[in-house]
């Protein structure tokens, strides 16, 4: 692949990130218990409120509340964000060990987190950009989800801000994890990860599958029932 | 057992020159920021810091300070590093890793969570999933080249696993809500998190407590570390900070 085909030269308007978010809110059922990362995924939170969906907080909580501000704010309680939260009758606090138990343990259905490259097999990079010229970057709690979580979604803008696109057919950012993407939720498309490659199975309003093409890198398989997504 | 001792120094005293030390926090939840003012005060070198998700991101102003005054030799974390390049790039710590002087090894926070508990537990090494399909898997990550050593793996079934050591440090400094003066420690929501984990594993573990009450006082039901872990407790006001890490 050439540097000339990699970067991508028109960019679409696609999706805000609180309508990536909303999407992705569709695809979760009620009864699931949810790890979001930091990124777009946090403001899945946003699009739950009032359904039955329990988030787990890696720092040791389940069923995290709303984010408050001000003088609500409590020093003892935030999400993994870093960001002050409020807790909801039927939450609970614990210590790490046990919030890595329900990670790695098979026991939260599904994690969404965000992503710097993604390719068709359904692997990811999002632990280290290279461009910021270390060899090391911040892990987090990603690779334990991954390994553990019983789905792993990834949203995420399709393109960068330079106009390279994100959708590629081989990973040169460290990976993440390998093969455990299931679905691709970004402001233009939503994408299946399938045995035979990515299947483009909605569009963003006013986009075509050759357009969503022209911003990626794998060859897309084009479902028979493409629609525009649907909120 | 009374385990209270009267000032932040005195808890301190004996940390010397090298020592491997356990600090826990969630950026900026639950770090023991009396106890880590007190070790910058002492002045003691070549310290390994052993973490678990950014307390020095989130206490800063520590971390700028330690590094200021060449205290640091190492930091283990899963997240060590500001989000925003930009901002690390201002930060004596980032610099210090990109200048080679400092030592940062990173792992998946899971693991490093199970490396105190195995530490804690008395297991040498276990075998985990997590990092198996990234570079975790072939090696120790970190910006010092001679320290990349490589990993064992094996599987299981139809998986692969990462043979992962346990970690037990000299110190533990301890966050905790309330404490009796024998030890039992309680904390308060989401500011337990590493803390506990860290008491069990460390040799010797000293708590800052913003509350110290007499035996009995602390339900037995709600001690979330009994004193068996805990050798020191002292008293520690409790300062209103940011909670953020941008």
């Amino acid at each position: 692949m050439s540097e000339a085909t990699k970067k991508v030269k028109v960019r679409f308007e696609g999706l805000p990130r609180e309508m990536i978010a909303l999407r992705v809110s569709r695809e979760i059922p009620e009864g699931s218990y949810v790890n979001l990362g930091i990124g777009i995924p946090t403001l899945i939170s946003n699009w739950i409120e009032g359904r039955d969906i329990v988030l787990q907080a890696e720092l040791g909580m389940l069923k995290t509340g709303p984010l408050v501000e001000g003088d609500e704010a409590d020093q003892d309680l935030i999400n993994a964000s870093c960001q002050a939260i409020c807790s909801l009758q039927g939450s609970s606090f614990f210590d790490i060990v046990e919030s890595f138990t329900m990670i790695r343990g098979g026991h939260i259905d599904i994690a969404v987190m965000g992503a710097l490259q993604i390719n068709a097999r359904g692997d990811y990079a999002g632990w280290a950009n290279p461009s910021r010229g270390l060899l090391v970057g911040n892990i987090g709690g990603s690779m334990d989800l991954c390994a553990g979580a019983r789905k792993l979604f990834i949203a995420m803008e399709h393109t960068t801000k330079d106009g390279e696109t994100k959708v590629v057919n081989e990973l040169t950012y460290p990976e993440t994890t390998k093969g455990k993407v299931s679905l691709i939720f970004t402001d233009l498309a939503v994408m299946e990860v399938t045995t035979k490659g990515l299947l483009l199975r909605e569009v963003a309003p006013g986009l075509t599958a050759e357009n969503i093409q022209s911003v990626t890198e794998p060859k897309l398989i084009i479902s028979p029932q493409l629609k525009e997504i649907e909120f | 057992m009374n385990k209270v001792v009267s000032s932040v120094q005195e808890a301190v005293a004996d940390i010397h020159d090298g020592a491997v030390i356990a600090v826990p926090g969630f950026f900026t939840c639950g770090v023991p920021r009396a106890l880590l003012w007190a070790l910058v005060e002492k002045g003691v070198k070549n310290l390994t810091l052993t973490c678990g998700c950014g307390p020095l991101v989130g206490a800063s102003d520590i971390s700028q300070a330690l590094v200021q005054n060449g205290q640091l030799k190492k930091v283990i974390d899963s997240y060590g590093l500001f989000r925003s390049a930009s901002k690390g790039l201002q930060d004596p710590f980032e610099q210090a890793v990109r200048a080679g002087t400092i030592e940062l090894e990173v792992s998946p926070m899971g693991t490093l969570a199970e490396r105190y508990r195995a530490a804690a537990a008395g297991i040498p090494a276990f075998y985990t999933p997590t990092g198996v399909g990234s570079v975790v898997e072939e090696m120790v990550v970190t910006n010092i080249d001679a320290n990349r050593q490589q990993k064992e793996t094996r599987v299981f079934g139809e998986a692969k696993y990462i043979l992962e050591y346990a970690l037990k440090p000299d110190f533990a400094l301890i966050h905790a809500f309330i404490g009796d003066t024998e030890g039992n420690l309680s904390y308060n929501k989401t500011a337990l998190n590493f803390n506990h984990v860290m008491a069990t594993a460390a040799k010797v573990t000293i708590a800052e407590v913003e509350k110290i009450v007499e035996p009995g006082v602390l339900k037995p039901g709600d001690v979330r570390t009994p004193s068996v872990y805990v050798h020191r407790v002292v008293h520690a006001e409790r300062p209103k900070f940011a909670i953020t890490i941008d």
